[in-house]
């Protein structure tokens, strides 16, 4: 059974148990075609043309799919991995032991950016950028620069209040509970968290930084949390969309799974908490 | 899939035409503002060329290259030194780029004036994967 555990609750032997099958990954190059299809979407997924990773419905159905995948890829490497999960309304700040040495390392240094501690730092030669769109070829981070804030838990709470789960215009200028949870509009909750950690995390190759998995781990869960609060609410839109998956189409790149598939995250996981 | 050449600027009228205020709120407070305090942007953004920190940015609609066909026709080009920077337009008239893509922007020179301050003097390259 695969339980998502909060990171800040993961034993020592947990942390090195996921860092070695990241580690892993990247060695054997499965980690960069994870960078590489998402970095695909980012830049094909248009508001006025077809859109499924992001700025639209399947932003959250997109990324389930898309942490399975490399959860069973950690699996394979390890079979007792499993994500963890980052809240951010929790664990708020750049001492947080999410960036400790011992597991993701911390910020970049002012020079350059450069993370220098912990099992990703250049200087362990473990954790090259190879799918980049700059010259920089080391993880970077910037965490909390410019007195950027997390989102709290109480704009978490304002975004699962909202009923609806999408509306039109399906993308980044629509209202409902995805595109705030996405961060086009209103509180701004993922992508606020992309720009405070920086770095990669900011561009569109940000599954560069492992803490990718960890925030869209959470996301999920909030979706999750969401789908707790309003059973009634369906996943919108239902059929015949121009440009966007409707609940019953099909998702690029897999082409086998529908939004429809997705909606229930127990059949492949668990969190450690009661959703 | 699609190299970074692949220009998308894109002129969705929704929200934007009409709605033009000249309060540019972005930079680092504009993460933590709430998405209603964004400017909406120029539906039809000067050209613009100028050394920032160093680095050449220019500006300005697509020349005909050709390979985008009609679909955005009010394609801009966005470059750094020389180099085109993948950028893209929402829906509310802002802008986003391949290196600050989860935080929109009123104009094109602010989106390059961005990129420039993030890349701390890297070049801009082709989508490499490794």
């Amino acid at each position: 059974m695969t339980v998502r555990k909060n990171q800040a609750t993961l034993t020592a032997d947990e942390k090195r148990r996921f860092v070695a099958a990241l580690l892993e990954l990247k060695r054997s190059g499965r980690y960069d075609t994870f960078v590489t299809t998402h970095n695909a979407f980012i830049m094909s997924d248009t508001d006025d043309g077809d859109r499924v990773g992001h700025r639209s419905p399947s932003f959250l159905p997109w990324h389930r799919r898309f942490l399975i995948e490399f959860e069973e890829a950690l699996k394979s490497v390890d079979a007792t991995v499993t994500l963890p999960y980052w809240d951010w309304t929790a664990d708020r700040t750049p001492r947080s032991s999410l960036w400790a040495p011992d597991f993701l390392g911390g910020t970049g240094r002012a020079r350059d950016g450069q993370v220098t501690d912990g099992p990703f730092a250049r200087t362990g030669g473990r954790w090259p950028i190879a799918v980049r769109v700059d010259g920089r070829d080391y993880l970077r981070r910037d965490l909390g620069a410019g007195g950027r804030q997390l989102p709290t838990r109480a704009e978490v709470d304002s975004v699962l209040a909202v009923e609806t789960y999408d509306t039109a215009p399906w993308n980044s200028a629509s209202d409902g509970f995805r595109n705030h949870l996405e961060g086009w509009r209103g509180v701004n909750l993922h992508n606020r968290v992309h720009v405070w950690v920086g770095g990669q995390m900011a561009t569109g190759v940000s599954p560069n930084d492992p803490v990718f998995w960890l925030h869209h781990a959470f996301v999920d869960k909030l979706w999750a949390d969401w789908q707790a609060r309003h059973p009634r609410s369906a996943y919108l839109p239902a059929a015949g969309t121009r440009n966007v998956v409707d609940l019953h189409d099909t998702m690029r790149p897999w082409n086998d799974v529908t939004p429809a598939d997705m909606l229930d995250h127990t059949p492949h996981y668990t969190f450690d908490t009661a959703a | 899939m699609s190299s970074i050449t692949r220009r998308r600027a894109l002129g969705v009228a929704a929200g934007a035409a009409g709605a033009v205020t000249a309060l540019a709120q972005a930079g680092p407070a504009a993460a933590s503002a709430p998405r209603a305090a964004a400017p909406a942007a120029d539906p039809d953004p000067a050209s613009f060329d100028e050394v920032y920190q160093g680095r050449r940015i220019q500006g300005g609609p697509a020349r005909g290259g050709g390979h985008h066909g009609g679909h955005h026709a009010g394609g801009y080009t966005v470059t750094i030194d020389g180099r085109e920077l993948h950028v893209m337009r929402n829906a509310d008239g802002t802008w986003i780029s391949v290196i600050n893509h989860y935080e929109p922007v009123a104009t094109p020179r602010e989106l390059a004036r961005a990129a420039v301050r993030e890349l701390q003097g890297a070049p801009l390259v082709p989508l490499t994967l490794g």
